[in-house]
């Protein structure tokens, strides 16, 4: 039996039980439901709760543990020679659980191993009929205790509140965890590069080229790992997306918002949304094939020297694509200005655009520095535009008209393909990925920041 | 409070050489007819009331006296409304320019977002009043001390003036208003977020008002209007019902459903 089938039986347990201990309140309740403390579906959904939720624990807990147990029981048994020796070993239980799923007759191996890989199998057996025996019965166990302390004092209300505040907290957890378990996850890598190349190097070095030597006569053999060029690339498209996005955007946000009549906002603010929903592989197609040489030609033509993978095609088409973040939500802040200001502003004699200006706009700064700095945290990082219309040479450059790379874009052509995992090379893109990590966090925390200082109260 | 005690009545609703004038003024939001021929003067340096039951019209009129309908779609208007006998409707007539002339402070007092200073600056800085920095200063301050807030405030001008507290943040509004010099004020309903003593405070200081503004008032509070007014308007159902001084209006009213208003019968 199969895990969904143990999860459909346990879900089949939590309807009966919701059934069981609805029915128990009703007959407790002699034809009044306002003789019972909570109302039946209460005790239903307290029984069903009971029933349901240690089962799944157990699972959980199960599952965590279940696999590490029986490899603990298994290399006990295994010759003296194949654990000591963490390759040999890593070896020999890849073949044992092989064997186990039934396959692995091509395979050489000692008797020993066979013999490992068949009892594995029967553990596997056993294990399963025990998890199911135990899931059930604990299942079955709650319903039997919960059904029994069902009484019309019982406060079946106060308990499934509290029991679904549990699960709330719960999932924030997991919410958490899960950010944490990433963060641990690039930190261990990148703990690993800074084994083989020095921080100080990956932090403040001006070269990036992580070409390393696979063998030892291959020429090239030293890469560089300097992220600033990377860093000053992102920061230069990042700038010239914003160049692009915060005035188009917050002026359209101020002309759909305060200006337009109703009938044209029913229309373009859709038509303007549309333009988030584009992929973004759409975009790095529209910024390499139409963009890109367009800049080229008319750099050629004004007598610039456009390279045909820039950072301002790049640049601007990223700041197309966020467009609509800014303007949509400066447009949201904006139209939460109350009337009355408006009025007062008004009531003095302002134009429109004074009260704008001087009213509306300060009002509204702090959800705009969150729109603009939510639209920085995704122009740094965007990835697909710049690989398609920047380029992948890390020229330490702030000219815009010259190919740059990304962090991202980095990250991604470090990890694509083959890779050895534990080369300088690989590893590089975990640094990057934290430090880039670290940047966006440093980001918001600034933007909260600045949200907070500048935020008024108008009520 | 120096009430008129003269009871003779002139033909209303003219009186000689009106600072504001109203006539066969109809309003409509889309098809509903929320004001109807309304003819009413306001005379210059005193309170005028407008009273009535909720949804009468009179704060619709009293925005009509500013073109703050204008802010509202769907809104047209119909009639004439003068100041110093010029139509404020007609196409000449720059609403900018009308609304420094004619200030307005809200129901709900509604300071901008800045500083206390900023705040009473707001109007004379948009306006070009003034050419530096100590003629601001000194609008700011007079505009304080007529309002009656610059003992309160005079050590925490650069402070929000959200922090201030209701009656003073309605004070400041006054402040605001009266900062643009302005001929008429027009006063919505002023005291009704503000305690009781807030409110007496609000009221002296429209008694005050009285000697350099044209003040309408609209107020919920008959007694209010009682003690404020020098003329008193009743407004039912989007029609002007009758108009005179305060004390007639309160003592010997005309028009039955007056009485009845404000003997608490309806309302």
């Amino acid at each position: 039996m199969s895990l969904t089938y143990l999860l459909l039986a346990v879900a089949l347990l939590c309807a009966v039980s919701f059934y069981f201990g609805r029915q128990r309140a009703v007959a407790l309740s002699n034809g009044r439901y306002s003789n019972l403390h909570s109302l039946p579906a209460h005790y239903g959904m307290y029984t069903a709760l009971w029933c349901g939720l240690p089962a799944l624990g157990l699972l959980l807990v199960w599952m965590m543990f279940e696999g590490t147990i029986i490899q603990t029981m298994i290399v006990a048994d295994l010759p003296e020679e194949v654990t000591s020796n963490s390759g040999l070993l890593s070896l020999a239980l890849n073949s044992i659980s092989q064997i186990a799923a039934g396959g692995g007759e091509h395979l050489t191996v000692s008797p020993e191993i066979v013999e490992a890989g068949h009892r594995l199998a029967n553990l596997n057996t056993i294990a399963n009929a025990a998890l199911i025996v135990v899931m059930v019965s604990v299942a079955l166990v709650g319903l039997a205790l919960s059904y029994r302390r069902i009484s019309s004092e019982m406060r079946a209300r106060n308990n499934v509140e509290r029991l679904f505040r549990y699960i709330m907290i719960v999932c924030s957890a997991i919410a958490i965890l899960s950010t944490v378990g990433i963060v641990f996850s690039l930190l261990f890598e990148a703990l690993h590069f800074f084994g083989k190349v020095s921080p100080l190097d990956f932090l403040f070095g001006l070269e990036w080229s992580p070409q390393t030597a696979i063998r030892a006569d291959q020429v090239a053999s030293d890469g560089a790992f300097g992220a600033i060029p990377l860093f000053v690339g992102t920061l230069l498209i990042t700038l010239i997306a914003m160049f692009v996005a915060v005035p188009v955007g917050l002026f359209s946000a101020i002309y759909m918002g305060e200006y337009a009549s109703p009938k044209f906002r029913a229309v373009a603010k859709p038509a303007l949304e549309i333009l988030a929903g584009v992929p973004t592989v759409v975009y790095g197609f529209f910024a390499a094939l139409t963009v890109a040489p367009f800049l080229r030609d008319n750099g050629a033509v004004l007598g610039l020297d456009v390279s045909s993978e820039s950072a301002l095609a790049a640049g601007l088409v990223m700041g197309v694509m966020i467009i609509p973040f800014v303007s949509s939500l400066s447009d949201d802040v904006m139209s939460q200005v109350p009337k009355s200001l408006r009025d007062g502003s008004y009531g003095l004699g302002a134009t429109k655009s004074e009260t704008i200006r001087h009213v509306i706009f300060p009002a509204a700064l702090p959800g705009i520095v969150g729109a603009v700095l939510l639209a920085v945290s995704r122009a740094i990082g965007e990835t697909m535009i710049v690989v398609m219309a920047a380029g992948l040479a890390a020229n330490m450059t702030v000219n815009p008209l010259q190919a740059v790379t990304t962090v991202t874009v980095q990250i991604v052509t470090l990890l694509v393909g083959d890779q050895e995992f534990d080369s300088a090379k690989t590893l590089s893109a975990f640094a990057l990925g934290l430090l880039l990590f670290l940047i966006t966090l440093g980001l918001n925390v600034f933007a909260l920041k600045v949200v907070q200082k500048y935020r008024e109260k108008y009520d | 409070m120096a009430v008129v005690t003269q009871s003779a009545m002139t033909a209303e609703p003219s009186v000689t050489s009106p600072k504001m004038t109203a006539r066969d003024l109809n309003l409509f939001y889309g098809d509903n007819q929320a004001l109807f021929d309304v003819n009413l003067d306001i005379v210059e340096r005193q309170v005028t009331a407008l009273i009535g039951p909720s949804g009468c019209g009179k704060s619709t009129f009293l925005r009509c006296m500013n073109r703050m309908n204008d802010t509202i779609d769907g809104v047209t208007i119909k009639g004439k409304v003068t100041l110093d006998d010029r139509d404020i409707y007609d196409k000449a007539i720059d609403v900018v320019q009308l609304r420094a002339r004619i200030g307005m402070v809200f129901q709900k007092p509604n300071p901008f977002p800045k500083s206390i200073y900023d705040n009473v600056a707001y109007g004379p800085r948009i306006h070009g009043l003034v050419n530096s920095r100590d003629e601001l200063d000194e609008i700011v301050m007079t505009s304080l001390e007529r309002a009656g807030l610059l003992k309160e405030v005079k050590d925490r001008l650069p402070e929000p003036a959200t922090g201030l507290s209701g009656g003073q943040q309605q004070r400041l509004c006054i402040a605001r208003a009266v900062a643009v010099s302005p001929e008429v004020i027009l006063m919505d309903e002023p005291c009704s977020a503000l305690d009781p003593i807030a409110t007496a405070k609000v009221e002296e200081l429209i008694d005050e008002l009285r000697s350099n503004y044209t003040i309408v008032i609209v107020t919920h509070s008959m007694q209010q209007a009682a003690r404020v007014s020098q003329r008193t308007a009743f407004f039912h159902l989007g029609k002007l019902v009758e108009v005179g001084e305060t004390d007639q209006i309160f003592t010997n009213p005309k028009d039955e459903r007056t009485k009845g208003y404000i003997t608490g019968r309806f309302g």
